[in-house]
């Protein structure tokens, strides 16, 4: 397969991955302190390696059919979740991720939270909300970089992608020292969504024992496929909405 | 005690997320592939599709069912 699509799959999954931990690495720094928040990403940076380490090489020790089945579940799980998640914002019945109003949330928070030195680390609040959003948001880049690596034997091009995503969120964020809010998340979360559960329904069926017809060019029907199945839920949900009485619209929270 | 339960919810949030249907179909799916295809010798690749289709507007029905 072409390296082209699978650097770009790679890479806006991992910008809607690295603009969520920028929110949270930016209103912890700007409202606490840098010193205790840039502790907190490194010791989440340090973390990432240590299972990187680990379950990348026990990921080349599976037999292929395994792994297929086992990586192609996990994607297709995951790919539906972001699926979901997107058709629901794009008809109104979740709130649309705000990144301007979850950077002021995460402010608000850290504003009211006390100051408390613990293991060296002067502010273990700021510590925390840095390591816990910078690991939940890099394991999951993790988790695209080796699965679509090793399915395409291609680790390279995986890592060019997620590589180049964070660099250019990284330096658009020092840049204008804000959220960005300017990204369109969902439509991007959608598209990661097809591209998640398409290749994900892929491998899981070939390591099942399928064999697609046309092998890998079959992918070019899938992806087009689920982008139209995602395209006919939004249809289907925006006609159902309209079709309800209009006086009570609720919304979910605002998840991740 | 209470940090494992912590440590199986983070893991189980960050795999399984919201729905558990759409977890539990996309299994079913490969699992039912999986037999047809080495037991009854045919070459199913439709049928996980079918069930990742499936558990996409079932997992919508139910978000939205009781939000009329």
């Amino acid at each position: 397969m072409n390296a082209l699509p699978l650097i770009l799959t790679v890479f806006i999954a991992c910008v809607v991955e690295a603009v969520e931990a920028l929110t949270i690495v930016l209103a912890t720094g700007i409202t606490r302190e840098w010193r205790s928040t840039f502790q907190g990403m490194a010791a989440a940076l340090v973390a990432l390696a240590v299972i990187t380490a680990a379950v990348g090489p026990a990921i080349n020790e599976l037999p292929l059919t395994a792994l297929r089945v086992v990586v192609g579940a996990l994607l297709a799980i995951f790919g539906l979740q972001w699926l979901r998640k997107a058709v629901l914002r794009a008809t109104g019945y979740k709130a649309l991720h705000d990144e301007a109003s979850a950077y002021l949330r995460e402010v608000t928070a850290a504003q009211q939270a006390a100051k408390e030195a613990r293991r060296g680390v002067t502010d273990w609040y700021s510590f925390t909300l840095a390591f816990k959003g910078v690991l939940l948001e890099g394991l999951e880049v993790v988790f695209i970089v080796i699965t679509f690596g090793d399915n395409q034997k291609n680790y390279g091009a995986a890592v060019i992608g997620a590589a180049a995503a964070i660099i250019l969120v990284t330096i658009v964020g020092i840049a204008v020292r804000a959220p960005l809010t300017k990204v369109p998340e969902n439509w991007m979360k959608l598209a990661v969504g097809v591209m998640l559960t398409s290749f994900g329904t892929f491998w899981g069926a070939e390591g099942a024992g399928v064999r697609w017809p046309g092998n890998d060019a079959a992918l070019l029907v899938v992806i087009p496929v689920v982008a139209v199945v995602a395209a006919a839920c939004i249809l289907w949900l925006r006609s159902r909405k309209a079709a309800v009485t209009v006086s009570a619209p609720q919304s979910e929270v605002v998840g991740s | 005690m209470k940090q494992l339960k912590s440590f199986g919810a983070f893991w189980y949030d960050f795999i399984v997320g919201d729905d558990w249907h759409v977890a539990a179909l996309v299994v079913a799916g490969l699992a039912l592939t999986a037999v047809v295809t080495h037991a009854a010798k045919v070459n199913a690749w439709w049928l996980l599709p079918v069930f990742v289709v499936a558990a996409l507007a079932w997992s919508l029905h139910r978000a939205t069912a009781t939000r009329k």
